[in-house]
């Protein structure tokens, strides 16, 4: 029998160099995301009370979808019957353990020699390397989105994900891989912790201090760059008309004075000579708070620790902080109904827990107001939800950690169709984050442009129909092994079903799915025989290249369909 | 079969068409006249309907010689002989009475039937069979690409990357429907667009999309889709094709009643606005007639007749329409289906999964008439009797490939993966480099001849050499036997006496004018 292979076109990463390409798309674009934020839509006024409704499949769903990145048919099963709280106690029941570091994959390739590391080993507490620095913030970002791809089904993944918009840095300025490591793990590490303990430690963070020049900060020269961040960005805010003013910005930036980086120690260390002494005085923001000066080596951390006090006795913060965990579990629009309904209470279950951030999820999606059928589908899939439920949905078999070099390879590849598709983890556009979470009136439409939606399909159709191959892996969509383990796929009914409710939220029209049906699985005829005889002819005779292509090329048709409907950017 | 033989038994035998105008620019293969006629033709289009679910050809194309044996083998499902509708020049072959429309494109010579068209070892299984068919490929091949994505890499090359572009700014090939036909795959993609169904076109022609509900989640999706719609590659071109276009024919039935008209509407539309695609898809379902194919009462009636009256009036409104739009030249049109059916019928008014099957051709520029012949009927046909290939599909690709598309044969050989003899299908001057008038000035007669034509030539150049040439089908020259010439008037007189029966081309060249015409020898 002779066969005849298309040529691998992901392979020789043609792929990847078209995704980096301009679009050639021709007629003008006229785009059509909002241009005020859409507010005559539909509203509810529930709130965080408890949600008391059927916690069904559909609602498991809704939940999983929007703290996993995605679901796969086993996730469904593995939650099956729990109840709501038992789903939540899971989803929010992370591993105390941080993740074996990221490794040095590229010494693999001998022109990639490094002194201080082998091969295999990692390089989070090496020596700094210029020459190699560009490897080892490539081995970060593949070793990020692998954890992301293999992510457990806890938040841990979505959440770290959720502070590194938060407390934005960019490793391309930072220039340390290790601080970029050590600053990732410290939000891996609280990322359902102390939100006021996460901040403290951000401010004297090595990577943070580079990033937004603290380490530049002395009393002869101060440097307001982080302690503007610090209100704007990263706790205060400025949706109040009345905010932090810039006395309060120059203010914070004398508390913060004196810090220093220290790239031996990777670490940072506090310099009492660069210290600011003197007193603080804010604005009536702050209830004109004044921070005492100190002098000596614990200046620094009783200035920051009263830096801190005076922050997080503005309820702004809990406020501020809740409607950013809004947008990115909820949805974007927040109304004078959600402030008073949702961010306010769910801003006073903060502040009652000390600011610590678990209670806050917990509230939040446990509550009727998460569950209202009105914030359901309603999310376009940030890239990283978009691809790594690409894999969940289609349970991608990635490769494992016994060939370093091949597992990173793949990783990287993973990362770099991320980035191409807008969201390149480790480096954020700003100190702001992703414009998709805090940009009026468009938030997540940014996410999808001309540009970026014919990659998020062309990455769905390479995965489906040739896969990425490299040292020795491909990595490729098996469809038919994924529809194997649904309930029974010998029923087009059945396995339509069981695949429709792993990739969509928003559901398919009734006759949307017969034309489905008919047009993909029945070979355009009526009947649901036609696909259980071809699935039969091929179950029989497992081995037969032809049956099996019968199956298998439907089946791709399907998915490459359904994943490029507009529904499929939903969750 | 060697290729003289197959040649021979299918078009030289007693069921040759009759309605042969113009010349094959096959049958000068090594002729000059290739070369005159241009090597390629980018405006040609080809459009082919896919009858899902194997098509009963014995009730499609009726074999009305073999009637007494067919009653024997399916009489509950039977067309009444004095229902089927006659063919002009024939008394021995018919159509099933749902096809009026077609019928009349046949006596015009606008319609070609292919009988028993198959391939060997054929499969009977709809998934199968259909990936033989749009593949191409043998019987136990499997082939990943289609014909026509193969067909359609070679003018594309290196497709999607760098694609659309100035020079290819259009799809290369648009399917109507909401899966892509396999026979468009290529080798790294898929060459077809997609246009899911007809509300889809419209909505995308003004600009729309499906209501969506006044939700976030609504919100969100109607945005989703207005982006998609916009960026879907070839949207501009699409569009811009989809505004200029128009439907000028009134023999469209209603919006709604017939999916395969709703379909070649929107072909039409499109070819009419310019676009340059070649290759457009259509599909019609719901031919797999395992039972009540027929209504017991009036077996001319029910589900078959039914879907070939859908056939036959949308084919008609779809040429029609190309007439009145003026790009007729340009559209070749064939249906084909994954197999066609048992000989013997089944109790349950149906016939069950057979093998070769009759496929029309339609278009200005099909050469008409019937190709092969009425299939044989066992007198007592068993469950097992199939109708015998005569005609391998990948003959039918070939023919359009060669003769349509003009493609060489090192690279019709490249697509269909192997050699297969061609028919002689199209018209000559379906290049408009060659314009029909022009051989009314060649007259040759009687025709068909037994031996001694002769040839009036009208418009010839005084003092100008003529050259005269006779070719076969396939393009080699034939001696010429004794010529008189009466160079003053322009008459000829040729004997072809020691031509074996068959057709020829008359080929007369004068300075850079050549004319051609068609002439059947009969014994």
């Amino acid at each position: 029998m002779k066969q005849l292979s298309r040529r691998k076109f992901f392979e020789e990463s043609i792929a990847l160099k078209k995704l980096n390409e301009h679009s050639t798309i021709k007629a003008a674009y006229k785009d059509p995301s909002n241009t005020q934020l859409p507010r005559h839509l539909l509203k509810t006024s529930t709130g965080i009370a408890p949600y008391s409704g059927t916690f069904g499949e559909e609602e498991l769903r809704h939940l999983l979808k929007r703290t996993l990145f995605g679901i796969s048919y086993s996730d469904l099963t593995y939650f099956k019957n729990k109840s709501l709280t038992e789903v939540l106690n899971s989803l929010l029941t992370i591993p105390d353990n941080l993740p074996e570091p990221p490794l040095n994959h590229y010494s693999y390739n001998p022109a990639l020699p490094d002194p201080d590391v082998p091969a295999g080993s990692t390089w989070v507490n090496a020596p700094v390397s210029p020459t190699l620095e560009g490897q080892r913030r490539v081995s970060f970002k593949g070793w990020w989105a692998g954890l992301q791809f293999n992510r457990q089904p806890n938040i841990r993944e979505k959440m770290t994900l959720f502070w590194h918009n938060h407390f934005a840095t960019e490793s391309a300025i930072v220039l340390d891989s290790r601080f970029v490591y050590k600053h990732h793990s410290l939000l891996r590490q609280n990322c359902l912790g102390n939100f006021k303990e996460l901040v403290r430690q951000v401010c004297i963070d090595p990577a943070m201090l580079v990033y937004l020049n603290g380490k530049d900060n002395t009393k002869t020269a101060p440097d307001e760059n982080f302690a503007r961040e610090l209100q704007e960005l990263f706790t205060v805010g400025k949706d109040l008309p009345n905010h932090y003013t810039e006395e309060d910005v120059r203010a914070a930036a004398k508390v913060l004075t004196g810090w220093r980086i220290n790239r031996n120690g990777i670490s940072s260390s506090f310099d009492p000579n660069a210290h600011d002494t003197g007193n603080k005085q804010f604005s009536a923001f702050y209830n004109n708070t004044v921070i005492q000066g100190r002098s000596g080596s614990t200046a620094g951390t009783d200035e920051l620790n009263d830096l801190m006090t005076m922050l997080f006795n503005q309820q702004e913060v809990s406020k501020y902080i809740c409607r950013k965990l809004y947008r990115y579990f909820v949805y974007y629009v927040i109304d004078e109904s959600v402030e008073k309904n949702v961010i306010e209470p769910l801003a006073t279950v903060f502040r009652n827990n000390n600011y610590q951030i678990k209670p806050v999820l917990e509230t939040l999606l446990k509550s009727e107001h998460f569950f209202d059928p009105l914030n359901r589908a309603c999310m376009i899939k940030s890239p990283s939800d978009y691809l790594v439920g690409l894999a969940r949905n289609f349970q991608l078999a990635l490769p494992g950690s016994g060939n370093i070099q091949q597992q990173y390879t793949h990783f990287i590849y993973a990362q770099q169709v991320m980035a191409a598709i807008g969201q390149d983890l480790g480096d954020p556009p700003s100190v702001a984050g992703w414009p998709s979470y805090y940009e009026d009136p468009q938030f997540y439409e940014l996410w999808i442009n001309s540009d970026t939606l014919p990659k998020r399909n062309q990455s769905a159709e390479g995965l489906l129909y040739t896969g990425f191959n490299r040292q020795n892996f491909l990595l490729k969509i098996d469809t038919l092994q994924l529809v194997s383990g649904f309930s029974n796929p010998s029923n087009p009914n059945e396995l339509l079903n069981d695949a429709l409710k792993i990739l969509f939220q928003m559901p398919l029209s009734a006759s949307h799915i017969q034309t489905v049906k008919k047009s993909f699985l029945l070979g355009g005829q009526e009947e649901d025989h036609y696909w259980t005889d071809a699935w039969a002819a091929w179950q029989g005779n497992p081995g037969n290249v032809i049956l099996k292509n019968a199956v298998e090329s439907k089946l791709k048709d399907l998915f490459k369909y359904l994943t490029g409907l507009a529904e499929y950017q939903l969750c | 079969m060697d290729r003289r033989k197959f040649l021979r038994t299918s078009i030289g035998s007693g069921l040759a068409p009759l309605v042969l105008n113009g010349l094959s620019v096959n049958a000068f293969a090594e002729s000059p006249l290739l070369q005159f006629l241009g090597k390629s033709n980018k405006n040609r289009i080809a459009v082919l309907l896919q009858l899902n679910g194997g098509n009963d050809g014995l009730n499609t194309v009726i074999p009305i010689d073999q009637y007494s044996f067919l009653s024997n083998a399916r009489s509950n499902i039977l067309i009444p002989e004095a229902k089927v509708l006659a063919l002009t020049g024939t008394t021995k072959t018919g159509l099933h009475p749902a096809m009026n429309e077609l019928r009349s494109l046949y006596d015009e010579g606008r319609l070609s039937i292919v009988q028993n068209v198959g391939y060997p070892n054929p499969d009977f299984s709809h998934f199968r069979a259909t990936d033989i068919w749009l593949t191409g490929s043998d019987s136990n091949q499997f082939v990943e690409t289609g014909w026509m994505g193969r067909y359609l890499d070679l003018q594309f090359a290196g497709f999607p990357t760098g694609y659309p572009n100035e020079e290819y700014p259009d799809p290369p090939a648009i399917q109507i429907g909401a899966m892509i036909s396999p026979a468009l795959q290529g080798q790294h993609a898929s060459l077809g667009m997609s246009i899911t169904n007809p509300s889809s076109f419209y909505q995308f022609v003004n600009g729309t999309v499906d209501p969506a509900p006044n939700t976030p989640a609504g919100h969100e999706l109607s945005f989703l889709r207005l982006v998609a719609q916009q960026t879907q590659q070839y949207s501009g071109s699409v569009k811009t094709a989809a505004d200029k276009g128009r439907n000028l024919s009134s023999k469209y039935p209603a919006a709604g009643t017939n999916s395969l008209a709703d379909q070649l509407k929107i072909v039409a539309q499109l070819i009419s606005g310019g676009l340059s695609t070649q290759v457009y898809m259509v599909s019609l379902g719901g031919f797999d007639t395992h039972s009540a194919q027929v209504d017991v009462s009036a077996k001319e009636n029910g589900s078959h007749a039914t879907l070939l009256q859908k056939i036959s009036q949308a084919v008609n409104a779809f040429q029609d329409d190309l007439k009145l739009l003026g790009v007729d030249d340009r559209v070749l049109g064939m249906t084909f289906s994954e197999f066609g059916r048992r000989i013997k019928s089944n109790a349950s008014l149906g016939t069950d999964h057979g093998t070769s099957a009759p496929l029309f051709l339609f278009g200005k520029h099909i050469k008409g008439g019937i190709y092969g012949k009425n299939p044989v009927i066992p007198q007592n046909a068993s469950v097992n009797d199939n109708v015998p290939m005569e005609f391998d599909f990948r003959s039918i690709y070939g023919s359009i490939l060669k003769e349509w598309f003009e493609i060489s044969d090192t690279e019709r050989t490249e697509i269909l993966l192997k050699d297969f003899p061609t028919l002689d299908l199209i018209d000559g001057s379906a290049t408009g480099y060659y314009e029909k008038s022009l051989s009314k000035k060649l007259i040759v007669f009687p025709n068909p001849t037994t031996g001694v034509v002769t040839i009036q030539f009208e418009n010839q150049i005084s003092g100008e050499p003529i050259s005269l040439e006779i070719f076969d089908m396939q393009g080699r020259k034939q001696e010429l036997g004794s010529l008189q010439n009466n160079s003053d008037n322009g008459i000829f007189r040729l004997d072809l006496s020691h031509l074996p029966a068959g057709n020829y081309a008359i080929h007369l060249q004068q300075g850079r004018r050549r004319w051609t015409e068609k002439l059947m020898k009969v014994d």
